[in-house]
């Protein structure tokens, strides 16, 4: 069975795919929809929805307008979900493919410190970090690397351990490949299917994670972001409920999607896996 | 006395991690701009050249790094976390007035989202396949999605503006001076939406965990031997499957204590409870970096022992379980 076609018979994860690529079009056509600043006053405020044609979301405290602020914030959630995740994954699979391949003292050592990282409270230690280095897309996807690395590097030392025992890894021992070349054309392509359905659920639990830093009042303060508007409503909410509810129904969305579809990656991935299933 | 040395064992290693954790809070505060001194006294205005030349003194700032190191771990071992010139008050004093409320909470979210999810997985394995398991399923995912500072706010909404029925922000009725009982039961009804809205995350994840072990569980043999032999199913069921089940998912739990401490910052600051994640967010709001530091310290030893004691909880009930790794 093709690739999509195993991907598709999880209907939920179809339907994740859906929503995940309106939201990228959200993303995208943004600017195009609202060419001005997501930032500027363009009608009355308290605005409810659906009172006023072309303003559907309704308006925030200052007159901008809440859907405007929605479509801009999506790229904010999918950048920064996707660059930290991909830095996680810089620090995170180095870390575990040396610890998995060499076992030993180095392994010891690196799952310690994998360990430690591990124990730290992740939110906090986010926070601590953002503060800090002060608000910037620098230090809130540096933040979200440092304290989502941990697992890619305990999933990819797993996966090492065993691929480095197969014999076709011990046949390229014998006709004398070097370690390098070893680890990287016959190690690491193996993993790449795991890592990719973790990386999934990363950009998920990173966008959540961006959002709420934002919403502390650690985002970007260049950027309009989801966490930012509901922080931001947060005060009105009795007048307003609005504001506050439409970036948290977008968040929302966007990581089911991504978890879902981070379901189906799995069942496409690991077809052996998921037979047994209900 | 096995259990004994490996408590000892555990404790050195807790320290460790708190010494390493306080090493990395000594380099944190030199990776902020400008000189560790005015970070310490906060940004803006309150220092002028006299009084952080003080300061530097005092903290010896003009010591080569390992002596400063040095200084700072004995500190900061003996619980001297610094002084918040901003409220004028010893840091370790700032939170150990706020770390009763705290542990109320985080304790209370932890038990209701074990208790809850280990029973709503149970159900959703039983009838799998079915609109109920569908149902539960369901819910675990929307609720593992949902921003747990978002799903506060609305619960806010619906259930103290709109409906009236629970407090909306705070820990008890100001003013109210209950006592005994009655005071207890309303910090209780105070604590209701903030332990539940900081529970439903975890209950989703362990929801799903818990259906995931029991079904894996359920294919074992000694299940089909017991089914072969003609135990009742309930039994099977509460004794065979669950028991076995229930393992990973409170190992996952005892993990999971330091991301519901993390949680803890976004729900106090909602619901205006006067915890260790409240103050964590005030020191945000004013850039009081020594109270910001010394509460993730503080979060960071609460998880340290949180580990602990699930640790020795496990090696006392399963005496199978190696927990040394």
């Amino acid at each position: 069975m093709s690739f999509f076609k195993r991907f598709a018979r999880n209907k939920g994860a179809l339907i994740g795919l859906i929503i995940l690529l309106i939201v990228v079009a959200a993303a995208i056509l943004a600017p195009y929809f609202y060419p001005t600043s997501p930032w500027r006053m363009v009608t009355r405020p308290f605005l409810p929805p659906m009172a006023v044609d072309g303003y559907w979301l309704g308006s925030d405290a200052l007159g901008r307008d809440v859907a405007a602020g929605v479509m801009h914030g999506a790229r904010v959630s999918l950048l920064i979900g996707l660059v930290s995740t991909l830095t996680a994954l810089l620090i995170g699979v180095p870390i575990g493919a040396l610890a998995g391949y060499f076992g030993g003292l180095i392994d010891d050592a690196l799952m310690r410190f994998t360990e430690f990282f591990q124990t730290i409270p992740a939110f906090a230690l986010a926070i601590v970090i953002v503060a800090i280095l002060q608000p910037s897309l620098y230090s809130i996807v540096l933040a979200i690397a440092i304290v989502s690395w941990p697992p890619v590097a305990r999933l990819v030392r797993g996966e090492v351990l065993s691929l480095r025992s197969r014999e076709y890894v011990q046949a390229a021992v014998v006709i004398g490949q070097s370690t390098p070349r070893i680890i990287f054309t016959q190690v690491l392509p193996n993993t790449i299917a795991p890592i990719t359905v973790m990386a999934s659920l990363m950009v998920a639990s990173a966008i959540l994670l961006e959002s709420a830093l934002s919403f502390l009042g650690l985002g970007d303060p260049n950027m309009m972001t989801w966490g930012y508007m509901i922080g931001a409503g947060r005060t009105r909410l009795i007048a307003a409920w609005w504001i506050s509810f439409f970036p948290g129904v977008a968040i929302f969305l966007t990581v089911l999607a991504l978890n879902l579809v981070g379901e189906g990656l799995n069942d496409a991935l690991n077809p052996r896996l998921s037979q047994g299933e209900a | 006395m096995h259990l004994l040395r490996f408590i000892g064992g555990r404790l050195v290693k807790g320290v460790l991690v708190l010494i390493a954790i306080a090493t990395l809070n000594f380099f944190l505060i030199r990776a902020a701009p400008g000189d560790p001194a005015t970070v310490m006294a906060g940004e803006a205005g309150a220092a002028d050249a006299e009084f952080l030349r003080q300061l530097r003194e005092q903290f010896g700032l003009d010591l080569p790094l390992h002596e400063q190191l040095w200084i700072y771990l004995t500190d900061i071992l003996t619980l001297d976390l610094g002084f918040s010139y901003r409220q004028g008050r010893p840091v370790i004093d700032l939170i150990a007035d706020r770390l009763p409320a705290t542990l109320l909470l985080t304790g209370a979210a932890f038990v209701f989202s074990l208790a809850l999810g280990v029973v709503l997985g149970i159900l959703a394995a039983r009838r799998a396949g079915k609109w109920s398991d569908s149902a539960i399923t369901t819910g675990a995912l929307f609720f593992y999605a949902m921003p747990l500072f978002w799903i506060a706010l609305m619960s806010q909404i619906i259930f103290s503006l709109w409906l009236g029925w629970l407090p909306n922000v705070g820990f008890e009725t100001i003013g109210a001076g209950y006592t005994g009982l009655r005071r207890a039961l309303d910090i209780g009804a105070h604590l209701i939406l903030p332990a539940t809205t900081l529970g439903l995350f975890f209950t989703a994840l362990y929801a799903r965990m818990m259906r995931a072990s029991m079904l894996e569980i359920a294919g074992a043999d000694f299940v089909k031997t017991a089914r072969a032999k003609g135990v009742h199913e309930g039994r099977i069921v509460r004794r065979h499957i669950a028991r076995n089940a229930i393992l990973p998912v409170v190992t996952l739990a005892g993990l999971q204590a330091g991301q519901i401490v993390g949680g803890a910052v976004l729900t106090e600051t909602v619901f205006g409870w006067p915890g260790i994640g409240r103050l964590m967010f005030e020191a945000l709001a004013q850039r009081d970096y020594q109270v910001l530091l010394g509460v993730f310290f503080i979060s960071s030893a609460m998880v340290v022992l949180f580990n602990l004691i699930t640790d020795v909880v496990y090696r006392i009930a399963d005496p199978r379980i190696e927990v040394g790794r």
